[in-house]
């Protein structure tokens, strides 16, 4: 799809006062366009995304997030995009700092965002704004850190009830684990 | 006619002593039969071991040929737990419940390599093993099982019923409501 989509977006959205809004578009792996996304900018991206006549980006089939721990800002969510008029999709990353994790939610764009930036919240524990039902997807409320973080231990079990005594065998792992910080 | 010995009770069996007690095994022959052959299961089917459970209470492999033909959906009317897949920490309160609302006598299953181990899901979510939650009496391994490997469980733990004490009743109180210990 020749990055038509992207090189729009990069056009539409440059501000030479406090800096461009999408930056650093470049052709994905499978031919998705990419792009980096400013934090603030980016319900104003979206809205765009979906209302222009031209884009008509519908559907957002999957949103996630990327810990690279070590690196600065950590945090990155990932939103993949889907025009199912155009048959385009794109995919925009925006850059989160590990201590100010909080984005605006586009679950006003689309309502499908609902669980997919819950599930953020749940596996990374990166914050939206506005979010209509902002709770853990996954684990239960007792849950306490956000297991996909690289720095939550593997085996950091929390159960619920209290678990039996079982002889240690090799087969298997063992019980709860203490959180290793 | 009496001598010192029988004065002390419970030592040397009488007569009958020896009467009730071959009575009480018969008896608990006879029930051992009859409940090892009406094995109502709940099958607690959380993960992929289920396509292996249908494949198995259907007509092919046909675990109506051992008396455990009817799945009962609510563990009040059920004897035999089935736990069938993945059990990870959220689900544990859940099963330890349906394992409390079962009555007795109950027996569990692990069907499984998860439900048994964990299996390779080593990870932060998992039960590793849900005889850390209830007591299992048969571990069925693999994953999934193949149905005669769960045929094989079913009729080891035939073997284990018949081989326990049954009576008709326990001879103690029945708990009140609301006044029983809970465990958690």
């Amino acid at each position: 799809m020749s990055k038509v989509v992207i090189d729009a977006l990069v056009e539409r959205f440059k501000d030479p006062v406090q800096g461009d809004g999408v930056t650093g578009a470049y052709e994905g792996a499978g031919g998705d366009d990419c792009a980096f996304v400013k934090r603030e900018r980016l319900v104003e991206v979206c809205r765009f995304l979906r209302d222009d006549a031209e884009m008509q980006f519908n559907m957002a089939p999957y949103i996630t997030a990327v810990d690279y721990l070590g690196q600065e800002p950590r945090f990155e969510v990932v939103y993949n995009l889907l025009s199912t008029t155009r048959n385009w999709r794109i995919r925009l990353r925006v850059k989160v700092a590990e201590q100010d994790a909080v984005l605006p939610s586009v679950c006003g764009i689309w309502r499908g965002a609902n669980w997919f930036e819950r599930y953020c919240f749940d596996m990374y524990g990166i914050h939206f704004t506005d979010h209509p039902d902002h709770r853990r997807l996954y684990m239960y409320d007792e849950f306490v850190g956000h297991p996909l973080r690289k720095d939550y231990p593997l085996r950091g079990r929390q159960p619920l009830v209290t678990e039996l005594e079982v002889p240690a065998e090799p087969f298997r792992g063992p019980g709860p684990a203490e959180r290793g910080e | 006619m009496s001598t010192e010995l029988d004065a002390i009770p419970g030592i040397i069996p009488t007569r009958r002593d020896d009467a009730i007690g071959a009575l009480e095994k018969m008896v608990s022959k006879g029930l051992g039969w009859a409940r090892k052959y009406s094995l109502f299961q709940y099958p607690f089917v959380t993960a992929c071991c289920g396509m292996e459970y249908m494949t198995l209470a259907a007509a092919r492999y046909d675990l109506d040929r051992f008396g455990a033909a009817l799945p009962r959906f609510s563990p009040r009317q059920a004897d035999l737990l089935m736990v069938v897949g993945t059990v990870n920490c959220k689900q544990a309160p859940i099963l330890r419940r349906v394992w409390e609302t079962i009555s007795e006598p109950k027996w569990v299953v692990a069907f499984g390599v998860c439900a048994s181990s964990g299996g390779f899901y080593d990870n932060y979510a998992t039960v590793q093993g849900i005889d850390r939650i209830i007591p299992v009496d048969v571990y069925v391994p693999g994953c999934p099982p193949r149905p005669e490997q769960v045929l094989d469980g079913i009729m080891m733990l035939q073997a284990k019923i018949q081989g326990q004490h049954h009576q008709f009743t326990e001879g103690k109180p029945l708990p009140v409501l609301g006044q029983a210990p809970r465990q958690r």
